[in-house]
């Protein structure tokens, strides 16, 4: 079972998505590929239509995924902004972990011996 | 009356979606996971069911926070699959069956399930997935009934709930006037996380004795908290909700007819089941 601290963010309750609501908002918008190119073309001026705070725009300026979770971001719609900038979910996890991306496919693999 | 043959259920992880478009189901790192699925495939294939009840969970393409339904039913002519931003392919739209939906909307609220009932669902991988795995050479033969759980946002569905209402879904299908076939798909799981730094978690054990008892015994799963889930399954492994709800579907008994258990598909722990209504 997961610590406290842990948890805190893997529970995505009311108090998280009321947190996150702006950010989990721009990145739902990426279903559609217009706003997907939007986005590409001028990030700025597509994050500044969805009033994201300060925390939210600094941690997606800098890719800090484990900074969007921080703001109240939630994976599956973080998941839409990982496809524009071409990162999987083992790319995501790699950035979340520290670990290299190998590394990190090794630790998935590693539950097969189990 | 209807017959309720049995259930299915599969991980839907969306780089399946992407094995499929690309072909790439006989390379080694995918052979494990499709040629798992056979006996189940061919078993529900030669049952010829016409209608599949499906119990997924909606990712961000229906339904966003702004409106997030516990329990939302479809009861449309048909479901729209639609572009979810990451270059799965868009399928045809998926037949729906909007008669059947009401009648077992109607069975659901009169055991008190208070449903979200929709006349237009677009419906995401998590549906669209698993009907690509179970029928690979086109559209499925069946007509659907889209059921989305809300796994995304605490509080979730406690197990207990999503038991009592494979239960009463169960009843309800076995007591239509109707004639039709009828299959229980549930998707997703099995454990999995994909965000924080236990990204990458599984969970074997728990997996296997989710497995075992989802043939053997499935209210034995049902004293799990969401969040007790989350600590065991991983944060996406609440997934096994729906698992646990099409299991409880079962009016007669549950006779095993193939289970797999593979790691890893993407970040997740994959499986499949099918069991008999015997």
């Amino acid at each position: 079972m997961s610590d406290a601290g842990t948890l805190a963010v893997e529970i995505f309750d009311g108090e998280r998505a009321t947190k996150g609501y702006a950010l989990n908002k721009l990145c739902y918008s990426f279903n559609e590929d217009a706003n997907r190119k939007a986005f590409v073309a001028d990030e700025d001026a597509y994050c500044e239509r969805f009033n994201l705070t300060h925390g939210q725009r600094a941690a997606v300026k800098n890719r800090d995924v484990l900074g969007m979770l921080a703001e109240g971001g939630n994976v599956y719609y973080l998941a839409k902004l990982g496809g524009i900038l071409g990162l999987s979910v083992q790319d995501l996890g790699a950035l979340q972990t520290g670990m290299s991306v190998p590394d990190f496919k090794a630790k998935l693999q590693a539950y097969a011996e189990r | 009356m209807a017959t309720l043959i049995g259930g299915l259920a599969v991980s839907h992880v969306p780089a399946i979606g992407n094995a499929i478009a690309n072909k790439r189901q006989g390379e080694d790192y995918w052979r494990p996971f499709f040629d798992g699925l056979g006996p189940a495939r061919d078993w529900i294939q030669a049952q010829k069911p016409d209608v599949a009840v499906v119990l997924y969970n909606d990712h961000g393409l229906n339904f966003f926070l702004d409106k997030m339904p516990t329990f939302a039913v479809g009861a449309a002519e048909s479901y729209a699959n639609a572009d979810e931003g990451w270059g799965l392919p868009v399928l045809q739209p998926f037949k729906g069956d909007p008669a059947f939906s009401w009648r077992l909307i109607e069975a659901l609220f009169a055991a008190d399930f208070d449903l979200t009932t929709c006349q237009e669902m677009r419906v995401d991988h998590g549906f669209c997935i698993p009907l690509s795995l179970f029928w690979p050479d086109g559209p499925p033969p069946v007509a659907t009934v889209p059921i989305s759980f809300n796994t995304v946002q605490h509080p979730i569905p406690s197990a207990k709930r999503c038991h009592h209402l494979g239960e009463t879904l169960g009843r309800a299908i076995e007591a239509d006037p109707s004639d039709k076939r009828v299959v229980v798909i549930a998707t997703g799981g099995l454990s999995h996380q994909l965000e924080g730094e236990r990204a990458g978690f599984m969970n074997p054990e728990f997996d296997r004795l989710c497995l075992d008892k989802l043939v053997s015994d499935p209210k034995a799963l049902t004293s799990y908290t969401g969040r007790e889930l989350v600590g065991l399954a991983g944060s996406q492994g609440t997934e096994v909700l729906m698992w646990i709800a099409m299991s409880a579907t079962m009016t007669h008994g549950r006779k095993l007819v193939h289970q797999n258990y593979h790691i890893p598909i993407s970040n997740t722990a994959a499986a499949v089941l099918a069991i008999e209504n015997a």
